[in-house]
């Protein structure tokens, strides 16, 4: 077989299902039970304060915003 | 989890010092001047040759260009030997090259927006293709300088600029690599200029958007190679267990790139010593290599880089987190999944199987869901915070960038149907679609993350004016109004023209009657093209202003809602 049509007939088949399989996945993981909480403190994650990095040793924002998302929560 | 800021954070921040030692040498070694004093050297040298034995005059200008540049270096390195032991600050962010990218994001705008407008000015009145400048400053060389400038000059250092600043700020890290994001930087910048003056001197290869030759390609890739360093390094050490959306969509952007740009270009020089290259592809082949790279560099450099400002700058200007990050991350994965196929749609009717057309229109119909999935995730950010739009002007240049984003991305996938491109393709429908994109888009929201980013980077309260940001987006947003309008005009009477058949099935037109019949929509669009430009000309003037008053007047503070 050419290699033409080697590599159309395995962009057709195997592929094209990976490629979808992926995609799909990747959907069906964002809306994974229990991502909620993960995803809100990510979203607050840039609110914080951006003049300088954080102090070493210092709990970044990200985790901050973790605890009062997980506050409200509860 | 907690990244533990003790021995493993040594890589990031050095070696722990008290705070009040907290300042780290350059670390240069002597050798390593030494070093690159001859490398500079080597390259003066052979940039000289290459000047005296170039083939083509683009080929010999551009190596008395990086002639100058390297010497340039070179004698700066030998006056810095000495003092070279400048310390240097690195427990902070780095933003000098931002700082520098803000200025050039602005330079290099109003240097687009000024070609652009006077080339429409050029079609309408043919007599601005001056017989003085034919041959360098006549329609076809400067189109191409227009859109380069516009999409690479002003949105590249857009985007360079902002990402750094967002990858810094999200990842909680300075950008790695040191002094490498000054390289990408100044090298960028090489590779604008080495690009517009090549065109100017008719170096090109006659691809769309990748017209400079294979050196200029060559180089660019290798500053591409070292902002993918810098970026993908900041992300590595970063202090924040999850990746912010918006460096996601920085990340593909930089990655497509790279590979498009790479796989369009190849191509062998007929001389080491002349700007000619032959492509490898050929015929329908390279017409679809090169479409594949077109659409590509709208769907990644114009969409998934733009996409990365806006996740950051929107929710940071509205003071709000994105409205749904599930959303963001859906519409990121559907809109790199998607994009990549749909560059077939820009060659309905040619040489190309219809299969490939088809696959390519499909996908460029499906593309429309997640387009308009993050622009209502952008516009829904402002739920419950809409009286921003009246009273924060940069928000209202965010809402206006997202809803242009909307538009172009409907009337896309409409253009790219079969039918509906049997009208429109060749038409000026297709300039008016692209700008809607590129100015309403591309444009509204590179200003809106300028006006938030200037008065950061220099430590300002806010802009100088509120009051010349406002003039600013009216000026622009009506720009863009009669820009759009009077294409879509002239494009679909001149799709209707070309079409026109009398009862004996004749062409009732000639080319040159719609050309005729143009001439009203081609002004309003060059008077559009004014009122854009001059928008931009404020804002550069309400930059000046900003960053040179050692104290911005707070002009305008918020109003509440009434």
């Amino acid at each position: 077989m050419d290699t033409y049509s080697l590599l159309r007939q395995f962009a057709d088949s195997w592929a094209l299902l990976a490629l979808f399989l992926f995609f799909v996945g990747s959907i069906l993981f964002v809306l994974r039970p229990g991502s909620r909480r993960i995803h809100e403190a990510a979203a607050r994650s840039i609110l914080r304060d951006d003049a300088r990095p954080p102090r070493d040793g210092a709990p970044s924002g990200h985790d901050a915003s973790r605890d009062e998302a997980r506050e409200e929560a509860v | 989890m907690q990244i533990k800021a003790s021995a493993p954070l040594n890589h990031v921040y050095g070696p722990q010092i008290p705070p009040a030692m907290a300042v780290i040498q350059r670390g240069d070694s002597t050798d390593m001047n030494i070093l690159r004093m001859v490398i500079y050297g080597l390259i003066v040298l052979f940039a000289a040759i290459a000047a005296d034995w170039g083939r083509d005059l683009a080929y010999s200008v551009h190596a008395v260009i990086v002639m100058v540049v390297a010497a340039g270096l070179l004698l700066w390195e030998i006056r810095s030997y000495d003092d070279a032991r400048v310390p240097v600050d690195t427990t902070g962010y780095m933003d000098g090259p931002i700082r520098a990218g803000v200025i050039a994001t602005a330079f290099w705008g109003i240097a687009g927006f000024l070609a652009g407008t006077f080339i429409a000015f050029q079609l309408a009145f043919p007599v601005l293709n001056f017989d003085w400048s034919e041959g360098y400053a006549n329609f076809g060389r400067l189109r191409p300088l227009h859109t380069s400038a516009v999409i690479f000059a002003f949105g590249g250092n857009a985007l360079i600029a902002t990402s750094f600043y967002v990858v810094q700020r999200t990842s909680a890290a300075r950008l790695w690599g040191g002094n490498l994001a000054w390289f990408v930087f100044w090298g960028y910048q090489l590779f604008i200029v080495l690009a517009a003056t090549g065109y100017l001197l008719g170096s090109t290869q006659s691809k769309e958007y990748a017209e400079p030759e294979w050196y200029v390609d060559i180089w660019l890739t290798l500053v591409w190679v070292a902002y993918l360093a810098v970026f993908l390094g900041t992300i590595i050490k970063r202090r924040e267990p999850h990746i912010y959306v918006a460096n996601w969509f920085f990340l593909a952007f930089i990655v497509t790139v790279a590979m498009l740009h790479v796989v369009n270009n190849l191509s062998i020089p007929v001389s080491i010593w002349g700007s000619k290259s032959v492509q490898v592809f050929a015929g329908v082949q390279d017409a679809m290599t090169q479409w594949w790279y077109g659409h590509n560099a709208v769907g990644f450099f114009l969409t998934a880089g733009f996409l990365g400002m806006m996740y950051y700058f929107v929710p940071k200007q509205a003071e709000r987190p994105i409205y749904s990050y599930k959303l963001s991350i859906i519409h990121f994965w559907a809109l790199i999944f998607l994009y990549i196929w749909a560059g077939p749609h820009h060659l309905h009717y040619t040489a190309l199987p219809d299969w490939a057309a088809t696959l390519g229109m499909v996908f460029s119909v499906v593309l429309w869901m997640p387009s308009w999935g993050g622009m209502i995730n952008g516009l829904m950010t402002l739920e419950g915070a809409w009286d921003k739009i009246r009273t924060d002007p940069i928000i209202r240049m965010f809402v206006a960038s997202l809803a242009f984003y909307g538009m172009s991305t409907f009337e896309g996938p409409m253009m790219s149907i079969r039918a509906v491109n049997s009208l429109s393709h060749y038409t000026d429908w297709t300039i008016g679609h692209v700008h809607s994109g590129a100015l309403g888009w591309n444009g509204l929201i590179t200003f809106g993350c300028l006006y938030f980013l200037t008065p950061k980077l220099w430590g300002r309260a806010q802009m100088y004016s509120m009051a010349a940001i406002n003039w600013h987006f009216w000026l622009a947003t009506i720009g863009i109004v009669l820009y759009a309008a009077s294409m879509w005009v002239t494009g679909i009477m001149e799709g209707l023209m070309w079409r026109e058949v009398d009862a004996n099935g004749f062409l009732v037109n000639s080319f040159a009657d719609t050309v005729a019949a143009k001439f009203p929509m081609y002004v309003v669009r060059g008077l559009g093209g004014v009122l854009y430009l001059s928008g931009a000309l404020i804002m550069v003037w309400n930059m000046w202003m900003t960053i040179r008053q050692p104290e911005a007047r707070p002009v305008n503070a918020p109003v509440p809602a009434e």
